[in-house]
């Protein structure tokens, strides 16, 4: 095995996929004859061609509206949005159209399309470059919605969305792309959607978390060791759909909750992932339910002092763990 | 090679302690696990105290016919490998991954003030507590600062309401304490760790284990005294672990405030019917019908009507208990001991007979299983088998009433305008005034009553 950052386990993903099934194909803007913005698909054009790796217009209701024709029609699109700020036009086309697909057909017909999105902030990107949209996406029933963390686990996951019937939504947070680092295998491996994994086991209070909140809480959990008191982490992975029994089982064992995420507060993961464990753990629960997010405002000023007063860090992170550890 | 000791195991819910009667192997020898190990003998039952591990049994701590503390430990064992672990912190991820920091990256080792040592021997729930030595020894300015704040606090608390204090539960505390039966006094009584003195989890585990691990201190005393001269116009007879266990039971019904009712039951059809198919029923069972099955039949099904005599008393509520097992008392050879019938309620009379009379058997041979003494939620005396007309029962704490059946004896009775010679039998309840009151009661044998005495040829009894 050897080290490999996220966006190399991202585009060896790709380029195994598209060497292993000739309906995979790419399109989104700057992904062929500049090998996209952070260099995912560099090269992709000089050995898959022009039919496989396609420069689009700046429209992306079209790109996705295209890769819901082309996936009815028997191909696997990953389309990708340039930065998930951009995503806004392609509301309709995910949640209005290609996530209905299935249901509208009785079950028999699939919609096998990866939209590929960069999002978050920490990058200094201002407003336009800087928002995390999952929030409003893992509402829609039919769509898978996914933010691997480590580099493991975004290959092994982006193989599972490629080769999934039904679209999904694959969420990369840009500041994890050069700065996770981890082990990828040369082997061919899938990481099943909607299954969570403890990334740090402990029994004193869980963080429930995923991408790059997710290592910032390692090391906040890390920070809170020398302190002695235990933190487990839960990276989700799938916030769409949430592994209920894996959040459900941790919180069980150690009675105190923080969940962490960059996107808004109200209405975000953090809400759902509360619900599941007052619906399904409220008799193990020691202490209220806790979240740190994003504050109810726009990703983000483009001050860096408002852009880190947006974002959790492990200092932040470690703070509310020793709050809920003093209840 | 690593050594671990091995602690008598807990049994029963109120047990306390155990005597060790002999032990089944000795130093040296190759244990593997669930082996029997040791005879134990509790006030409630004897019995073989398997293994918990495989290896050799290295010194023996306690010697037979000592008598320890459930939870204290009674010998040593070394075992291949170590006991493994359980760190407070690993790294499960599949893959190591980092991010650069500020922080530079710390080992996962654990520091020398937190678990490492102490999980040994004591398995997983030792884990929970690795911040305790910990955060004791804690320096951190805001550690002061909230320890200060807690102290405060709750020194507010004790001046401006004492006595009524104003405790918080999380729901996994409620949970944890009505599992192990830790009372809300108890709770209140706890120094908590948490924000404003609030008792968590980790304090209540804490709590728990303690608990089992110290015996609960004897209401009897047990300090030998006078041994230097002893009495020339006295015997001492030791106290036997069962007459202990009695004498216990019966100091703590002291602090029920007990009311008492007696009614009266024609018992005439009752005695018919048994007259008529013991015999029958003899051949056919291979063991006798006495009245008792009857008369318990009759009890069950009136205490699903008067679900209040099947409860326990909880300080700030009043637990009703839906599994009915009805202790029938016994006089053993060694005392009294009160085997209990599960889910007296799904038995027919011949069914219960069966069951009352394999259960006394077992307890008049000292062959009691576990199960057999614990569980019961109400308490079954046929003290008339003795030839009493009344008694006054103690009732058998934390349960909240018992019941005495009395001599059948005939007697001129004056039913409409005749006398008529009848068998009349009394039955007499003892019961927690603070759960029921004497309406209550009444209504309760008012019921069984009618249950008895609408017992005719026609009853069926299987």
């Amino acid at each position: 095995m050897a080290e490999k950052v996220l966006i190399q386990a991202i585009r060896e993903a790709m380029l195994e996929e598209m060497h292993r099934d000739p309906s995979v194909f790419l399109m989104g803007e700057d992904v062929a004859a500049r090998g996209g913005v952070f260099l995912a698909t560099e090269g992709f054009l000089d050995e898959f061609g022009e039919q496989r790796v396609i420069d689009t217009p700046l429209a992306e209701a079209s790109i996705v509206g295209v890769a819901v024709g082309a996936a009815l029609n028997g191909m696997r699109p990953i389309a990708e949005i340039q930065f998930s700020d951009f995503i806004w036009p392609v509301v309709n086309q995910l949640t209005g159209e290609a996530a209905r697909i299935r249901y509208g057909t009785n079950g028999t017909v699939g919609c096998p399309l990866v939209v590929r999105a960069p999002y978050g902030g920490g990058v200094r990107g201002g407003l336009y470059h800087s928002q995390s949209p999952e929030g409003f996406f893992f509402h829609t029933p039919g769509l898978k919605v996914l933010c691997p963390a480590t580099p493991y686990d975004a290959k092994g996951l982006l193989k599972a969305a490629i080769r999934d019937d039904d679209p999904c939504l694959f969420l990369e947070h840009k500041r994890t792309y050069r700065q996770a680092r981890g082990d990828v295998p040369d082997e061919d491996y899938t990481i099943p959607i909607g299954v969570a994994d403890i990334k740090r086991a402990g029994n004193m209070i869980t963080v429930v978390s995923y991408g790059l909140m997710m290592h910032y809480s390692l090391q906040a959990a890390e920070i809170l060791q020398q302190e002695g008191i235990s933190v487990e982490v839960v990276d989700l992975r799938s916030v769409k759909p949430i592994d209920r029994d894996t959040v459900v089982s941790s919180v069980t064992k150690t009675g105190k909750v923080l969940i962490v995420h960059e996107d808004n507060l109200t209405g975000g993961v953090g809400s759902e992932v509360a619900a599941i464990i007052a619906e399904d753990a409220f008799t193990e629960l020691d202490a209220p339910i806790k979240r740190l997010c994003g504050p109810d405002v726009p990703a983000m000023g483009f001050a860096p002092t408002l852009e880190d007063a947006f974002m959790p860090n492990p200092e932040k992170i470690a703070a509310s763990l020793r709050e809920l550890a003093a209840y | 090679m690593a050594k671990t000791t091995i602690d008598l195991p807990q049994v029963g819910e109120t047990t306390t302690e155990g005597t060790i009667q002999k032990w089944l192997k000795k130093p040296g020898d190759k244990i593997a696990k669930y082996d029997p190990l040791v005879e134990v003998e509790t006030d409630k039952v004897t019995m073989e105290v398997p293994s918990p591990m495989n290896g050799t049994l290295g010194s023996i701590l306690v010697e037979e016919g000592s008598t320890v503390a459930m939870g204290a430990p009674i010998c040593e064992m070394e075992t291949e490998d170590a006991v493994s672990l359980s760190p407070a912190t690993e790294v499960t991820s599949h893959d190591k991954t980092t991010i650069p920091s500020p922080q530079e990256e710390r080992t996962s080792q654990p520091t020398p003030n937190t678990v490492g040592g102490l999980i040994e021997q004591k398995g997983e729930l030792f884990g929970l507590f690795g911040m305790g030595p910990a955060s004791d020894t804690a320096t951190s300015n805001e550690e002061v600062a909230r320890k200060d704040q807690v102290e405060a606090s709750s020194s507010n608390t004790s001046t401006s309401s004492q006595g009524s204090r104003n405790i918080r539960l999380s729901p996994v505390v409620q949970k944890l304490a009505a599992e192990h039966d830790i009372s809300f006094d108890e709770l209140s009584n706890l120094n908590g760790s948490g924000l404003s003195g609030r008792v968590t989890k980790i304090d209540l585990l804490k709590y728990i284990e303690k608990r089992t691990t110290e015996p609960t201190r004897s209401i009897v005393d047990l300090t030998p005294q006078d041994t230097a001269q002893p009495r020339q116009d006295e015997t001492k007879v030791p106290l036997s672990n069962i007459r202990r266990r009695i004498a216990e039971n019966m100091t703590r019904a002291l602090e029920i405030p007990v009311a008492w009712s007696l009614t009266e039951v024609d018992v005439t059809g009752m005695v018919n019917l048994r007259q008529r198919v013991k015999e029958e029923f003899k051949r056919q069972e291979g063991i006798d019908l006495p009245y008792l099955p009857f008369a318990v039949q009759a009890v069950v099904q009136a205490i699903k009507e008067n679900p209040l005599v099947n409860s326990r008393w909880g300080s700030d509520h009043i637990a009703l208990l839906h599994r009915v097992n009805i202790g029938i008392a016994v006089a053993a050879s060694k005392g009294l001991v009160v085997p209990v019938i599960h889910n007296a309620d799904q038995y027919s009379v011949a069914g219960l007979a069966r069951a009352i009379s394999e259960v006394v058997q077992r307890a008049r041979e000292d062959k009691l299983r576990l199960e057999d003494v614990q569980g019961g939620t109400f308490t079954f005396n046929n003290t008339g088998a003795l030839g009493t007309v009344a008694s006054q029962p103690i009732i058998n704490h934390p349960q909240v009433a018992i019941l005495t059946t009395e001599a059948i004896v005939k007697r001129p009775v004056v039913i409409g305008e005749g006398i008529f010679i009848r068998s009349m039998m009394n039955v007499c309840l003892s019961f927690d005034h603070r759960v029921m009151d004497g309406n209550d009661s009444v209504s309760f044998l008012q019921n069984v009553k009618r249950r008895l005495e609408a017992i005719d040829d026609r009853t069926i009894i299987y």
